[in-house]
């Protein structure tokens, strides 16, 4: 096996709270002051958005035309570009999410009723697929863990699933066999709480498309893509791990934590570096997707060669 | 119009043509409209491997088909389809050592150890250069009835191609079931052939 030395991660890529303050009264001087911005900055200002979370210096915004073109979401077909082709008219409102399970507060609530109280972020993560590619994306969301301080978890909650839609009448890829639908994703309650981990309603200061997970997905930045389950309707609060999809499907390819890691190859390919979506040549990946510095602790005494 | 001048004057021509096509269109992807979608290099591997897949078993075809039908002349069309069937082949590996790779031997060579799909796919190009090699006149003549044993290489290439095919797949193999199925029907038709002439035919050479 070759030894690559993982580079460096430059510290504390997230803005944290006052200095994103201070940067947003700094840049509202800017722009009073007739400075230009860039496209975030302004789009930013002008929707009232926290702008935080910035990718490295060498990241770049993918396009919104690749984000809404280019992705996976099997319920719409296995092909890359089968999601926006599939996808088009998909009504997501009205939009019930249950949420059960050892809270203190569940029910199904409407998807606006859901969100209402808290302020949307823009935050630009790296994402980066299991099949080595990755984006740079602006999501527009809020912290999971403000929506579970809300519900009153029970002692008892140590894990938290998240449940796509089953509606093959909507969803036409469901009516593939290949897949035991619906697809279901799940956190450690840590994870959950970790301020990354972000509820998302939209990309690009726009409301979410529907190829990418409309109108709730889930973005976790240091795991591998597939952990963002996609068109949620249903949260749950759970005391054991829940079975997450592709693991079911393929436990030697694909565990439950999938955290970003070059250490550790998928059986079939190496996960050493990514081909970023727009890049001819590959690049090294970072472990956690670069997140290293916010969320390692998270995983300290973990063997993470064996919980992929 | 013979059925001879048919195959060399009509069929070959547009045969090549329709082999030409889909490196035609890459190149035109690539250096013309630039659309070759949001992965590029992802289009040119997944377009030059399966024209790999099919041009071998296009080729493999040829002979079933001449049995069959007694349609000897379809022989001249073996050597061009095997021929391009190769060239799609390096590119697919070009493509894989330059962009995926960086030409870099130790990545080379530590992904290759490492993952069977890449050491099954390597192998199968390995197999076709020797064919492709030896597939002028000169070779042919100079190999005699060593050529037909070597050119056998071809079965293994084609099915360790198809593997590879199908090893690359994360969840859905209808498509390389496809491959399979037909790779499958061109070999039962050569035991069946040879089962029912009771001797074994000197493999054909082609001109």
């Amino acid at each position: 096996m070759l030894i690559r030395r993982a580079p460096e991660i430059r510290p504390a890529e997230i803005t944290p709270e006052p200095l994103y303050l201070g940067r947003r009264a700094f840049l509202s001087g800017l722009a009073a002051a007739g400075v230009a911005l860039t496209l975030g900055e302004r789009r930013a200002l002008a929707q009232g958005l926290a702008r935080e979370g910035l990718a490295r210096d060498d990241d770049t915004l993918t396009p919104y035309d690749v984000v809404t073109t280019y992705n996976n979401f099997y319920e719409f077909g296995t092909g890359k570009d089968d999601p926006s082709a599939n996808a088009k008219g998909f009504v997501t409102r009205p939009w019930k999410v249950r949420i059960e399970g050892e809270i203190a507060k569940p029910g199904d609530y409407d998807f606006d009723d859901l969100v209402r109280p808290y302020q949307q972020v823009e935050r630009v993560y790296r994402h980066r697929c299991v099949e080595a590619w990755s984006m740079v994306v602006p999501w527009l969301g809020f912290p999971l863990k403000d929506l579970v301080a809300r519900l009153q978890p029970t002692s008892r909650a140590k894990f938290v699933e998240f449940t796509t839609l089953l509606d093959p009448t909507r969803m036409p890829g469901q009516k593939s066999r290949l897949f035991p639908w619906p697809y279901v994703e799940g956190l450690r309650m840590d994870e959950a709480l970790h301020p990354l981990t972000l509820m998302v309603t939209g990309l690009y200061g726009k409301p979410l498309p529907p190829q990418n997970g409309a109108p709730l997905r889930l973005v976790v930045p240091w795991k591998y893509g597939f952990k963002g389950g996609k068109s949620i309707v249903r949260i749950r609060f759970v005391e054991t791990q829940p079975a997450n999809t592709w693991q079911v499907i393929a436990p030697d390819e694909y565990g439950f934590y999938a955290n970003v890691n070059p250490a550790v190859d998928h059986p079939r390919w190496s996960q050493a570096r990514e081909r970023r979506i727009g890049e001819f040549y590959k690049r090294p990946t970072l472990p956690f997707n670069g997140y290293a510095d916010q969320v390692a602790g998270l995983y300290r005494g973990m063997d993470l060669a064996r919980n992929y | 119009m013979t059925r001879l001048t048919f195959t060399t004057r009509v069929l070959k021509p547009v045969g090549f043509l329709a082999a030409a096509g889909p490196g035609l269109s890459l190149l035109w992807r690539t250096f013309g409209s630039g659309d070759l979608g949001a992965d590029p290099v992802k289009t040119l591997q997944i377009v030059t491997g399966l024209s790999t897949i099919v041009l071998l078993l296009v080729t493999l075809a040829i002979t079933p088909l001449r049995r069959l039908t007694g349609w000897n002349e379809l022989i001249r069309l073996r050597r061009m389809t095997g021929v391009w069937a190769f060239g799609y082949a390096l590119a697919h590996a070009l493509v894989y050592f330059i962009f995926d790779q960086s030409l870099d031997p130790g990545l080379i060579w530590s992904d290759t150890v490492e993952h069977p799909r890449i050491a099954v796919g390597f192998l199968a190009f390995l197999l076709l250069i020797p064919l492709a090699a030896t597939s002028t006149d000169g070779m042919i003549r100079r190999l005699g009835r060593r050529w037909g044993l070597l050119h056998r290489l071809v079965y293994p290439a084609a099915a360790l191609g198809i593997l590879h095919f199908l090893m690359v797949q994360k969840l859905d193999l209808r498509v390389g079931a496809g491959y399979v199925a037909v790779f499958a029907v061109l070999m039962l038709l050569r035991l069946w052939s040879r089962g029912r002439s009771g001797v074994r035919e000197a493999p054909a050479t082609p001109r």
